[in-house]
């Protein structure tokens, strides 16, 4: 059996539903969630969803892909800002590489990320679109 | 004894891929007359799925954008039919996933559907059913397809990708069910073996003795038991296999062009299998006005047609902006593919390995 599939599981909270975590001594959201909050050392987090739009900080441009994404070509991969401060990382869909701007709005779809191999399962979470 | 409260839809969405082939582009490849095809089909271009769209991942859209509409809260779905004859697996359901992303697990029972192109309609009649008997507060019907149809056949021309979500319930309803009807016989006229890649068809026999009769049964019959005439509906909207079938059946029955215009989605979107039907119930929906009527009926090979009789409410006002709408999603931001890009899109190309 393939390795992917508990760890696949584990995940499906904030891959499909972006469950975060929301200090509740700063109000600050992180995501994934932490356990302890940066600074403060605060443990205290209250269970929060992302919401479905947020800004583009940057990106880079991923021209030799990794094994399972080679087909996908030349593919945007970004840092989202969301409400709340949280930031995401996730590849920017549908939105041809020099239409990619910095600053520009964008919002979660779900969307298959790869598959395990032929046989093995598809692999779903999120990713970004231009709004 | 109060009287029982309507049970209808609560909240609509759809979900529509951007990337589009017109059918020259295709019809060059295999050195047919474009013009003819489109004449013959009434048939303009098609969607087509982002090589990391499926089944399930339009299908969460769409939900999500039904829930958003509804504006409740996805633990009170108790039911979620996912129908479509492109499940991403043989063997694992759609429906989880779908029902995962919504955050509506563990509480929650759902199933996989499958009749051609009836599946979405099936999974539509099955909650509005569940939530009347008063088994569970919400149910989500979604019909929803990445159709194959073989390269060169003239199903290539239509196949697209495309799907609808409704959220049943008894509160707050935009458009009640007034009347159902189903009709249902064996006929052999589209049909895809296990393990076969692509889908056959009957030819010619698809239209008079399976579309037609199938449909035209399903819809007298239904217009008979509700004792209700064309002229009484807003609009119609009818299982789109190309363009020109349901402009047909909707003539053959007395309605107008006008009133099967709104829900007419095929030309633009190509034959969204599950989804299609659904798919133009969504694009009446989002300009529907309070008190009127809409008339749909689906259509499956193998074959079947589920009847709807809906009555738009006043708590439609408002709705249709929460989430994209059907006939922008039509419209704009689209990508369109050469064949070549088409082909990888869709698997249609043998790699070493």
């Amino acid at each position: 059996m393939s390795q992917i599939t508990a760890r696949y599981w584990r995940e499906i909270p904030r891959r499909y539903r972006g469950e975060a975590a929301k200090s509740t001594k700063t109000g600050k959201v992180f995501f994934p969630p932490r356990l302890v909050e940066p600074k403060n050392g605060n443990r205290q987090f209250e269970p929060t969803k992302l919401d479905y739009e947020g800004k583009l900080i940057t990106y880079t441009v991923i021209r030799i892909a990794p094994a399972g994404f080679e087909d996908q070509g030349a593919y945007a991969l970004g840092i989202i800002e969301m409400p709340g401060g949280a930031r995401i990382t996730a590849q920017i869909a549908d939105c041809p590489i020099e239409q990619v701007k910095i600053g520009m709005k964008v919002r979660i779809e779900f969307r298959k990320i790869f598959d395990d191999g032929h046989e093995g399962i598809h692999c779903y979470g999120y990713k970004v679109v231009p709004m | 004894m109060a009287q029982e409260k309507k049970v209808g839809i609560v909240g609509y969405g759809s979900y529509i891929p951007r990337y589009r082939i017109k059918v020259e582009e295709i019809a060059k490849v295999w050195g047919m007359d474009p013009e003819t095809i489109k004449r013959g089909l009434q048939l303009y271009e098609k969607s087509v799925p982002a090589p990391d769209q499926d089944v399930i991942t339009m299908s969460v859209e769409a939900a999500r954008h039904a829930v958003a509409r509804a504006g409740i809260d996805p633990k009170k779905i108790g039911a979620v039919y996912v129908g479509s004859e492109s499940h991403p697996y043989a063997v694992k359901p759609t429906g989880t996933t779908v029902a995962e992303a919504l955050g509506s697990t563990p509480d929650i029972h759902t199933a996989d559907m499958e009749f051609a192109c009836k599946a979405g309609s099936e999974g539509m009649f099955v909650c509005y059913g569940l939530v009347k008997a008063g088994l569970i507060t919400y149910g989500l019907g979604i019909g929803a397809d990445t159709s194959q149809g073989a390269p060169g056949d003239a199903l290539e021309y239509s196949a697209s990708a495309g799907a609808a979500a409704f959220l049943f319930g008894n509160e707050d309803v935009i458009a009640t069910v007034d009347d159902t009807y189903a009709f249902m016989t064996d006929t052999p006229d589209f049909w895809r073996r296990e393990h076969a890649f692509y889908p056959s068809h009957g030819g010619r026999f698809t239209g008079e003795p399976a579309y037609f009769r199938t449909v035209l049964g399903c819809a007298n019959a239904l217009l008979e038991k509700s004792g209700l005439k064309p002229s009484d509906f807003a609009h119609c909207v009818f299982h789109q296999p190309n363009g020109k079938f349901p402009m047909r059946v909707a003539k053959m029955l007395g309605f107008t062009e006008e009133q099967n215009r709104t829900g007419w989605v095929t030309p633009w979107l190509g034959n969204t299998y599950s989804g299609s039907s659904p798919i133009g119930l969504t694009a009446i929906l989002d300009v529907a006005k309070p008190g009127e009527k809409i008339f749909m009926v689906s259509y499956g090979s193998g074959a079947g047609s589920d009847g709807f009789i809906f009555t738009v409410t006043d708590k439609i006002k408002g709705v249709a902006g929460i989430a994209p709408q059907t006939r922008p999603q039509l419209d704009e931001n689209k990508f369109y593919l050469d064949y070549g890009t088409y082909a990888k899109f869709r698997g249609k190309i043998l790699k070493a390995g």
